[in-house]
């Protein structure tokens, strides 16, 4: 938090403080939320559904109203302030254009309500259409374009009336997958060009890590991790992160002896890992030791530098190409992923050969159980 | 797969280089083949619908356009009459000729047997062109076994109405199978002495006085239930499913209660000595001489319709507003707009299909509505319908009930075309 003793946020241009949300005053949906948007960033809330992100969204745009809690807007409390005063752009997850009126006019109607020049509206628009690259297309009714077009519009339209903050909720949650990466890159544009600060909610995985500037994990009303895409997937710091974002090996076990910011760990079947220790307090606590899949190497005999190897036994081979995932029971977890590089170099396995596999204690961490 | 490839190699081609499926029929033909089995199936089943409503709809709709027009009485009474009148000049009384003739198709017609006479009828219709002839013709048949020649005299000593020229003007007007008799009627016009059509007495003006009023009634009902209709349809949209249900059942109340149940009360509500008067006098509100006459008259039948179509309204707004996502109006304010603004240019324009609907089939219903204005409408509460009925079971005039009600069809015609031009070609646009 970046606090001035008089409690207002000096470098954050949306300030969640302490929010809370509750639908039937029985259970809170948003529990707690803080969280501090900079000017400029691409701000990713990304959770399982119902975990509340189109909640918070619809806190901001003042759909809904925070149970407890302030927001602020540039240091201003906006809690009271009608929607149609806070001049932050949206762009739906079903896009929300006016299905009668033209592009052009629905682009318009942002500058029209503020009771803009007829010319400056017609440049304006003009200008939208050729961000988006629909300059044609302005006469057209939404119905008659493709959903990818539809899309851009309502990015247009949002973007036109130059917002400091935009929101856009799932926007890309109706597109196939390439129009989606395409769509992906455009909007990562148009942010990095126009300097505007948006806040994006998504629970496509991927989406966020190649778009945001940091991601706020979502799960149960909270936010369990706030930090940049390569942080969260290399450094996730607790067990519902490291298994939500990418793909992830999970070891139980409970913690046997603590090492500065290494720990010993006894898995459940009895092997001795050790581990970086990220999420355990004291020794005798449960732990969940997360590790990436494509750290973890198929060791040769006699190798020395790895901290931990032991032996697995192949259960099963899929072949995609650049690599080949192989599953394996080590450890007493048959579910055990491990990458291996389709190179020259990497050993032929076969199903049920015995091999020794390891990793280093770096790669390995000792989350919350 | 093993299918589709098995298909393939099953569609082989003829001689002619057609088509043809495994047994060797066109495959055009064989397609057609299905697809008129299919049409014969669906004919067959809207075939009882169809036949019904020829029977219920068409056929007396085309009976009473038919009615409107038809002008069999006069020619079937009197033709050696008309033969004669061919050569009459219109000026002055017709020659002894004519009057013979009258004479002896009186007499041809006083032989057929009582329930056949064509006089009766005759009599009837003349008195609608000319009050007074019915007598003329009844007391004159009765006298025509008696009468000598020359006939003229006889006639004029008969009744008086024989030497008028007026009447023999109508006999010869009338004396077409065809008449148009009854829409000039119909639209309070006459023919004058020298068969002008012209307006009528100002105080025998009644039907377009009438047709005006059913129409500003009807436009009143209808801009009532959208006023009241429009917030319920739209509360009830945006209320989950089980308060809207019970909402729709309180919409939906107006058709299953028996309309005498409710007549009686709006009585109990409206009358001068009724609930809303006894309230506003013991309120204090208005004085006692001063209460509202809220029923027999224009109020009753505004306020009742209104009542009753509501639902019609209602419905098509309902089911209209509920494919409307709220993330249009939300869409609008986070644009910018004033929720006023955000309604009436993003949601009010989304709902016009279903106010066209709802209008549409109000006014339509209203304007041919017969039962509450007759039961609640008092004299300044008739439309145009009352009066069709009154001449259908009362003066038994069929021709002008049957011209009245196809000027009421055209009517309701031109306005639906009209509608549809104006609305119509709009709702396109929003597809
Ligand atoms: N209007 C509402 N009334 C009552 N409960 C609601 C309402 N809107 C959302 N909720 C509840 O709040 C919780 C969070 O919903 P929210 O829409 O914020 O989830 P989300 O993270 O956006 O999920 P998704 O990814 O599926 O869109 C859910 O349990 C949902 O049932
Ligand atoms: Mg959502």
């Amino acid at each position: 938090m970046l606090k001035t003793a008089d409690g207002v946020t000096e470098a954050g241009h949306v300030c969640f403080d302490n929010v809370q949300k509750s639908y039937d005053g029985e259970t809170l949906v948003v529990k707690n939320l803080n969280l501090d948007i900079a000017r400029g960033e691409f701000l990713t809330m990304l959770g399982p559904s119902g975990s509340g992100k189109t909640t918070c969204l619809m806190m901001l745009a003042g759909f809904e109203s925070a149970t407890f809690g302030e927001i602020r807007l540039d240091g201003q409390r906006i809690d009271n302030v009608a929607p149609h005063k806070r001049g932050i752009g949206m762009v739906f997850q079903n896009y929300a254009l006016f299905p009668h009126m033209t592009v052009a006019e629905n682009l318009a109607f942002p500058l029209r309500v503020r009771k803009m020049g007829q010319a400056d509206v017609e440049k304006r628009v003009q200008r939208a259409l050729d961000m988006v690259e629909l300059s044609e297309f302005g006469s057209r009714m939404p119905a008659q374009l493709s959903g990818g077009q539809q899309q851009r519009v309502a990015v247009a339209r949002a973007l036109v009336f130059e917002p400091q903050l935009v929101l856009m909720d799932e926007p890309l949650g109706a597109l196939d997958k390439n129009l989606r990466e395409q769509m992906q890159y455009e909007i990562k544009h148009i942010h990095e060009q126009l300097g505007v600060t948006v806040v994006y909610v998504t629970h496509d995985q991927t989406e966020a890590l190649t778009m945001s500037n940091r991601i706020a994990v979502f799960n149960d009303g909270k936010v369990q991790q706030l930090a940049s895409p390569p942080d969260l997937y290399e450094r996730p710091e607790n067990a519902f992160v490291a298994a939500f974002i990418g793909e992830n090996n999970k070891l139980m076990g409970k913690v046997e002896a603590i090492d500065g910011d290494t720990c010993k760990v006894v898995l459940d079947n009895g092997d001795k890992v050790t581990a970086l220790k990220v999420n355990v307090d004291a020794v005798g606590d449960r732990t969940t030791l997360s590790l990436r899949p494509e750290r973890v190497v198929i060791a040769p005999e006699g190798s020395a530098d790895l901290d931990n190897v032991f032996e697995a036994e192949v259960r099963e081979l899929i072949y995609l190409g650049d690599h080949i995932r192989t599953r394996v029971k080590v450890c007493g977890n048959d579910e055990f992923i491990v990458k291996v590089p389709n190179s020259s170099h990497s050993p032929d396995l076969a199903r049920g050969a015995k091999v020794r596999i390891g990793w280093i204690t770096q790669d390995c961490r000792a989350l919350d159980a | 797969m093993a299918q589709a490839d098995a298909g393939t190699e099953d569609l082989t081609r003829d001689a002619s280089g057609q088509m043809v499926t495994a047994d060797g029929v066109p495959l055009k033909q064989s397609l057609k083949r299905a697809e008129r089995r299919r049409k014969l199936v669906a004919f067959g089943l809207v075939t009882p619908l169809l036949l019904f409503l020829l029977v219920v709809f068409i056929f007396p709709i085309g009976q009473m356009m038919w009615r409107s027009v038809d002008n069999p009485q006069v020619v079937n009474a009197l033709p050696l009459t008309l033969e004669a009148l061919e050569d009459w000049d219109g000026q002055g009384l017709p020659d002894e000729e004519v009057y013979a003739a009258l004479a002896s198709d009186f007499r041809t017609d006083m032989e057929r047997a009582r329930r056949d006479q064509f006089s009766g009828p005759l009599g009837v219709r003349l008195n609608y062109e000319l009050s007074g002839a019915r007598g003329a013709v009844a007391r004159t048949v009765r006298n025509v076994p008696d009468f000598e020649a020359p006939y003229k005299e006889a006639f004029l000593d008969s009744h008086r109405l024989w030497g008028d020229v007026a009447l023999w003007k109508v006999i010869e007007r009338e004396g077409r199978p065809l008449t148009t008799a009854y829409y000039v009627a119909a639209m309070d016009r006459e023919f004058d002495a020298d068969g002008n059509i012209v307006m009528r007495d100002e105080n025998r003006q009644i039907y377009i006085n009438l047709y005006m009023r059913t129409l500003a009634l009807s436009v009143a009902i209808t801009v009532l239930t959208i006023l009241l209709g429009f917030p319920i349809a739209y509360y009830m949209s945006i209320l989950p499913m089980r308060y809207s249900n019970l909402l729709m059942i309180f919409v939906l109340l107006p058709f299953w209660t028996s309309l005498l149940v409710r007549t009686t009360a709006w009585i109990v509500l409206l009358q001068q000595q009724g609930v809303i008067n006894e309230s506003l006098v013991a309120l204090g509100i208005i004085g006692d001489d001063g209460r509202f006459s809220l029923m027999y008259n224009m109020w009753g039948t505004i306020i009742a319709m209104t009542h009753i179509l509501l639902p019609f309204m209602v419905l098509p707004l309902y089911s209209v507003m509920r494919t409307i996502p709220p993330s249009y109006v939300r869409a609008a304010k986070s644009l910018g707009a004033t929720p006023f603004t955000a309604f009436r240019k993003v949601y009010l324009p989304q709902t016009l299909p279903g106010i066209g609907a709802g209008a549409v089939l109000v006014f339509i219903i209203s304007i041919g509505y017969y039962i509450t204005p007759a039961l609640v409408g008092g004299q300044s509460g008739r439309m145009i319908s009352n009066e069709i009925a009154r001449h259908m079971q009362q003066s038994l005039n069929w021709g002008l009930a049957a011209a009245l009600g196809t000027i009421l069809l055209i009517g309701v015609l031109v306005l639906y075309w009209v509608y549809n031009r104006l609305v119509g070609a709009q709702n396109l646009k929003l597809g």
